[in-house]
C-alpha cells in the first residue's frame, strides 16, 4: 500500500524553547487505522497539529497524498479532516450548519444530502435544529467527527477521541471508526487508552519525549513483546517455592494456591514442557491451568519506562 | 481564491448578527438617538450655526462616523477574538483557507455590520434634522473606507487580546477618546490655535473631516489630506494584519 502522509524529519521547537518534536518521521498507508500512543505530553497533539497546519515546524517536511503540506497547502489540507481533542464548539450555532459550515471552508459547494447522510450515520439528524449549547458532551463529539467528514477527507485525525467520555460512548466511537475504515477512509488516533489501540489499530506507533520510539504491526508487536503467563491452580496450596524449580520465572499467587510462570513467546523454547516435567518430579500437582497474554498496555508501559 | 470559504465564514458571521440583533444593530442605534437628543436638541439650540450649519445637522457626520468607527472596531475584534476563545478558530486555521481570506471573510462581515448601523443612523437623523449630501459619492467612499479601516484595526485587536479586559482596552481608552476629540461634536476651528496644531496628530480628525465635507462640503482639512491620511491607515493596518499571518503571532505556534 502506498503513503498517504509521509513525515520526514519533523522538528518543533515551541518559543519557549521546549522542544516538542525531535526529528520525527513516519509514513502512513492509505486505508490503514494507526493508532499514536504516548503519555501526556509525549507530543502526540504537536504532532497532529503540525500537519494539520495549526503548528509551523520548525524543520522537516510534510507530504500529504503527494502535496507538500506547507508550500501546497491548500491540496493537502483538503485532504485531511481533523477532530481535536478539546471539544471546541460555538455554542449557539446550529447543528446542521455548522456541518454545512466545515464544508464551505473546504471550498466546496453546499450539499444537503451529504449532510444529512452524515449526521444520519453519526445519529445527529434529529438533533440537526437544535443549537450545539443543548447537545450533551457525547453528541458534541460525534458533531466535531460530523464536521471533519464534512468536506470527506481521506484522511482523518482522531486526536483523543474517546477522552473522558463513558464505556458506550467509547465503544460508540469504535463502530464509527470501524465504518470509516471500511469506507476507505485512513484514520490517524492518538490515544492513551492502549484498549482502544488493540481494539482499533491495524498499527501501532508509540512516542515519548518528541520521539517516535516504534512503530509495529499491532499484531506483530503483541507477539513480538508479548509475554505469557501460566497459571496452574494447584490441588494443595504452597507455602514456598520448590527448591528444585529455581531455574524457572516463577511465581506463587492466591495465598499459594496458585503458581504463576512467566515466559517469552518469541524465545526459542517457551519451556513448559521441562517444567511441567519437572514439576511433577517435586511432586506438585495442579488441577486446572490457564495462559494469559501480555496486554498493549503492559508493553506500552515497558517501552515508555525503558525510552 | 476559496471564494466558498469566504462566503461560509462571512454569512456564519451575519448570522451571528442576526442572533444577537438587539446587540448589534439596535443598541448603537438607540445610543445615537441619545447623542442626538442631547447634543442637537438640548444644548443645540442654544448654539448658533456651526460654518453656516445648524449644530444639529452639523454632529450627524460626526456622530455617524462616531460609530462607525467604534461598531467597526468591536464588531471585527469580538468576531476573531470569539472563535479564538472557544477553539473554533482551528477549523479556520486547519482549512484551505488563506491569511487574505480570512481577512476578507471576518473584516467585509464586520465592516457590513457597522455600515448597516451607519445607515440606520443616518435615516434616523433625518428625521430630527433637514440633511443636505452635496458628494454622495465621497459620502460613501468614507462611509466604506472608514467601516473597513477600522474593521481591519479592530481585527488586530481581536487577535493580539488574549483576555476580554485588552478586547475593550484599546476601544475605550485609545479611539474612543480619539473620536470624541477628533471634531465629532465641534469643528476644530472652535479650539484655541495651539489645540488646533495638537489636534492635527489625530488620525481620526482627517476621517470625520473629510466625511462632514461630503455632506456640507466644508472641512477642517483638505479633503485630499483627509483621503490619503486614511489611505494611510487602511495600508498600515493590512500590512500588519500581513506580518501576523507570516510570523503566525496569537494564532499559530
Amino acid at each position: 500500500m502506498s503513503a498517504i502522509l509521509s513525515v520526514r524529519d519533523l522538528e518543533k521547537t515551541y518559543e519557549g524553547g521546549f522542544q516538542a518534536l525531535k526529528s520525527v518521521s513516519l509514513d502512513i498507508r492509505e486505508g490503514e487505522v494507526f493508532a499514536l500512543l504516548g503519555p501526556n505530553g509525549a507530543g502526540k497533539t504537536t504532532l497532529i497539529s503540525t500537519i494539520c497546519g495549526l503548528v509551523r515546524p520548525t524543520s522537516g517536511s510534510i507530504d500529504v497524498g503527494g502535496h507538500d503540506a506547507l508550500k501546497d497547502f491548500r491540496a493537502a489540507r483538503q485532504l485531511i479532516g481533523l477532530v481535536p481533542q478539546e471539544m471546541p464548539t460555538a455554542p449557539f450555532e446550529m447543528v446542521a450548519d455548522t456541518v454545512a459550515f466545515s464544508r464551505g471552508l473546504f471550498g466546496l459547494k453546499p450539499d444537503p444530502a451529504l449532510v444529512e447522510s452524515i449526521l444520519k450515520d453519526l445519529s445527529l439528524w434529529d438533533k440537526r435544529d437544535n443549537s450545539i449549547m443543548s447537545l450533551s458532551g457525547g453528541m458534541k463529539r460525534r458533531l466535531l467527527v460530523a464536521k471533519a467528514l464534512a468536506h470527506e477527507p481521506r484522511l482523518l485525525f482522531l486526536d483523543e477521541p474517546t477522552a473522558g467520555v463513558d464505556v458506550e460512548l467509547r465503544h460508540d466511537m469504535w463502530r464509527i471508526v470501524g465504518n470509516l475504515k471500511e469506507r476507505g477512509v485512513t484514520i490517524i488516533l492518538t490515544t492513551h487508552y492502549i484498549e482502544e489501540a488493540e481494539e482499533m489499530a491495524d498499527r501501532v506507533g508509540v512516542i515519548n519525549g518528541g520521539e517516535i520510539i516504534l512503530v509495529e504491526d499491532k499484531a506483530e508487536l503483541m507477539r513480538k513483546l508479548g509475554r505469557k503467563l501460566l497459571t496452574l491452580n494447584l490441588s494443595e496450596p504452597l507455602g514456598a517455592l520448590p527448591a528444585g524449580l529455581a531455574q524457572y520465572d516463577l511465581k506463587l499467587a492466591n495465598d499459594g494456591n496458585s503458581l504463576v510462570y512467566t515466559y517469552d513467546t518469541h524465545a526459542e523454547r517457551t519451556g513448559i514442557t521441562s517444567l511441567l516435567t519437572d514439576l511433577s518430579a517435586a511432586g506438585v500437582r495442579f488441577q486446572d491451568l490457564q495462559t494469559d497474554q501480555s496486554s498493549l498496555e503492559d508493553i506500552f508501559v515497558d517501552l515508555v519506562k525503558s525510552g | 481564491m476559496n471564494f466558498e470559504a469566504i462566503k461560509s465564514i462571512y454569512l456564519a458571521e451575519m448570522a451571528r448578527t442576526r442572533r444577537t440583533i438587539m446587540q448589534s444593530i439596535i443598541s448603537p442605534v438607540i445610543s445615537t438617538v441619545l447623542y442626538f437628543v442631547v447634543f442637537g436638541a438640548a444644548i443645540g439650540s442654544r448654539i448658533t450655526e456651526v460654518d453656516g450649519v445648524s449644530y444639529g445637522a452639523f454632529i450627524v457626520p460626526g456622530l455617524i462616523m462616531l460609530s462607525l468607527m467604534t461598531q467597526s472596531l468591536s464588531n471585527a475584534s469580538f468576531g476573531i477574538y470569539f472563535p479564538k476563545f472557544t477553539g473554533t478558530i482551528f477549523e479556520v486555521l486547519s482549512a484551505p483557507v488563506s491569511f487574505l481570506e480570512i481577512t476578507i471573510a471576518y473584516v467585509g462581515a464586520a465592516a457590513t455590520k457597522s455600515v448597516l448601523v451607519g445607515m440606520i443612523i443616518l435615516i434616523t437623523a433625518n428625521f430630527f434634522v433637514p440633511l443636505e449630501i452635496q458628494h454622495p459619492v465621497w459620502m460613501v467612499a468614507f462611509f466604506v473606507l472608514t467601516a473597513v479601516t477600522f474593521a481591519l484595526l479592530g481585527f488586530i485587536i481581536g487577535i493580539w487580546a488574549d483576555n476580554f479586559e485588552k478586547l475593550q482596552f484599546v476601544p475605550l481608552l485609545i479611539v474612543t477618546p480619539l473620536a470624541f476629540l477628533g471634531g465629532s461634536f465641534y469643528s476644530i476651528n472652535m479650539l484655541p490655535e495651539f489645540w488646533q496644531k495638537v489636534t492635527l496628530v489625530n488620525p481620526v480628525v482627517y476621517l470625520i473631516s473629510g466625511f462632514r465635507w461630503s455632506f456640507y462640503g466644508q472641512a477642517d482639512v483638505s479633503l485630499w489630506l483627509s483621503l490619503v491620511a486614511t489611505m494611510i491607515f487602511l495600508f498600515g493596518s493590512l500590512a500588519i494584519i500581513h506580518r501576523i499571518f507570516k510570523t503566525g503571532y496569537r494564532l499559530k505556534p
